[in-house]
């Protein structure tokens, strides 16, 4: 375990929170969002918002690619599953996203063919292997994951498979992060850049967050000290008066991205006109298509997709803690009518949610904290 | 969802140029390299693996520090790890 030491080492922590806490001015608060799903399950599981100054915290930001999906798309995906022939496929987290009549969990018990994948290539071997069956490949994620899928599309195109299609719910991060900054309701320091989704995007394209708006980035690495080192250079600018997008993550985050990943997007993808996003609403240019060159692998053209939008429930406040509005504890159903057993909205259902994050490991940390400020 | 887990480049597959056998925590799986710069990888690297795909090239620290923060995660983890076994890409 010597490589992991370096990187859990708690002496390293506590001084990078000394020197996190000697960078705060007193009196000032700071407000950072960490963008990524991924970073949110660190904070929480390794108590991070321990080792930070009172004055410094982090808000989760809308970057789990489950949460975001809004009803309606679950929806749109079942009516699909139930048309003649077709096999739906999906990434096993998508399985107990409810949507406006139910998971694909409830449409599978009910007769629709919906099967769990871990690839879209799992699923074009799915196509392959069922030369009469339409399979439809539910594609969800950030940058990180529609690379995968258009090089499937393209595999699919190469081997002349004309059964298989992508219903494609690709969204893309940096609509998201300016809509959150031109959101009134949050006034931010600045963001801990997510660490995946920029191995493809690389870190230029975050630039306009620190020239437009003012607010430093640094994209950060998932281990806790990663994250620690990346408030700490968040605070190290703000002290410096600099206002910058740095890499944190240099062991795995080329600053250009992967050239090749950004190609196959660019090949078979185009920006949609807008999407709608669950909580954070209508986002343009915040989605991808597939492109008319590849018509013939859009479940949205083969089939007679509803495109019905469903209000989120009303008990629901998904939408607040996906902006970083409202903590998970704040939400009026956290913990009693939504639980990750049955949940009512996206935060709960990933792993990578705020809310299932917070239930399975936070709330544990902060109950200590509050019974320690008792005695 | 969006874990990149990573594995270790054990095979490239004959005959095919974008596939490699990956050994992750002991499951063997092919796994796309169509994403890298082919040149630049072999057996022997790590790789950090996203649904089937691999995504960036590591290093054997970075990996070992990965894997245990991944191991932490508990269920999300399993449930990654069990989705990949059953992985059959070709």
């Amino acid at each position: 375990m010597r490589f992991v030491d370096e990187y859990r080492d708690a002496d390293k922590g506590q001084a990078l929170a000394t020197q996190i806490a000697a960078l705060c001015e007193p009196g000032r608060q700071y407000k950072f969002m960490e963008v990524c799903g991924g970073h949110t399950h660190t904070i929480y599981k390794h108590g991070i918002e321990d080792y930070l100054p009172e004055n410094v915290a982090l808000v989760h930001g809308p970057g789990c690619p489950v949460c975001v999906i809004p009803m309606g798309r679950v929806d749109d995906a079942i009516a699909i599953a139930n048309e003649p022939g077709v096999i739906l496929t999906a990434f096993g987290d998508m399985m107990r996203v409810p949507g406006g009549n139910g998971s694909f969990l409830d449409a599978k018990a009910a007769g629709a063919d919906i099967r769990m994948v871990y690839s879209p290539l799992d699923a074009l071997k799915i196509a392959r292997t069922n030369p009469d069956r339409k399979v439809v490949f539910m594609a969800i994620g950030f940058e990180t994951t529609s690379p995968s899928t258009a090089m499937t599309v393209l595999r699919a195109a190469a081997e002349g498979i004309d059964n298989f299609s992508v219903f494609c719910n690709h969204v893309t991060i940096l609509p998201a992060i300016k809509a959150i900054l031109d959101s009134p309701d949050l006034r931010l320091d600045g963001f801990l850049g997510p660490g995946h989704v920029s191995t493809v995007i690389g870190c230029r394209p975050y630039e306009f967050i620190s020239r437009d708006y003012g607010k430093p980035l640094v994209c950060a690495g998932f281990e806790p000290l990663d994250l620690l080192q990346s408030v700490f250079m968040l605070l190290n600018q703000l002290a410096e008066g600099r206002c910058e997008v740095e890499n944190q993550y240099t062991r795995v985050v080329p600053w250009d991205g992967n050239l090749r990943a950004l190609e196959a997007i660019g090949q078979v993808m185009q920006l949609r006109p807008y999407f709608e996003w669950r909580g954070l609403g209508f986002i343009s240019h915040s989605a991808l298509r597939m492109r008319d060159e590849y018509a013939a692998y859009d479940a949205e053209r083969i089939f007679d997709v509803p495109g019905v939008r469903v209000a989120d429930p009303k008990a629901c406040q998904c939408g607040e803690v996906l902006k970083g509005v409202l903590k998970p504890w704040e939400c009026k159903v956290f913990g009693t009518a939504c639980t990750p057993e049955t949940p009512i909205g996206t935060c709960m259902v990933s792993s990578e949610g705020a809310c299932a994050a917070y239930y399975n490991f936070g709330r544990f940390t902060r109950q200590r904290l509050t019974e320690a400020a008792r005695v | 969802m969006c874990l990149g887990i990573p594995g270790e480049i054990v095979e490239m597959k004959a005959g095919h140029d974008d596939l490699a056998i990956v050994d992750v925590v002991g499951v063997r799986r092919a796994v796309n390299i169509g994403l890298l710069e082919a040149d630049r990888i072999g057996i022997g690297d790590w790789v950090l693996v996203h649904v089937g795909f691999a995504m960036s090239k590591i290093d054997e620290a970075e990996a070992a520090a990965t894997l245990a923060l991944l191991a932490g995660l508990g269920q999300a983890y399993t449930d990654e790890l069990q989705a990949l076994a059953e992985s059959d890409i070709t």
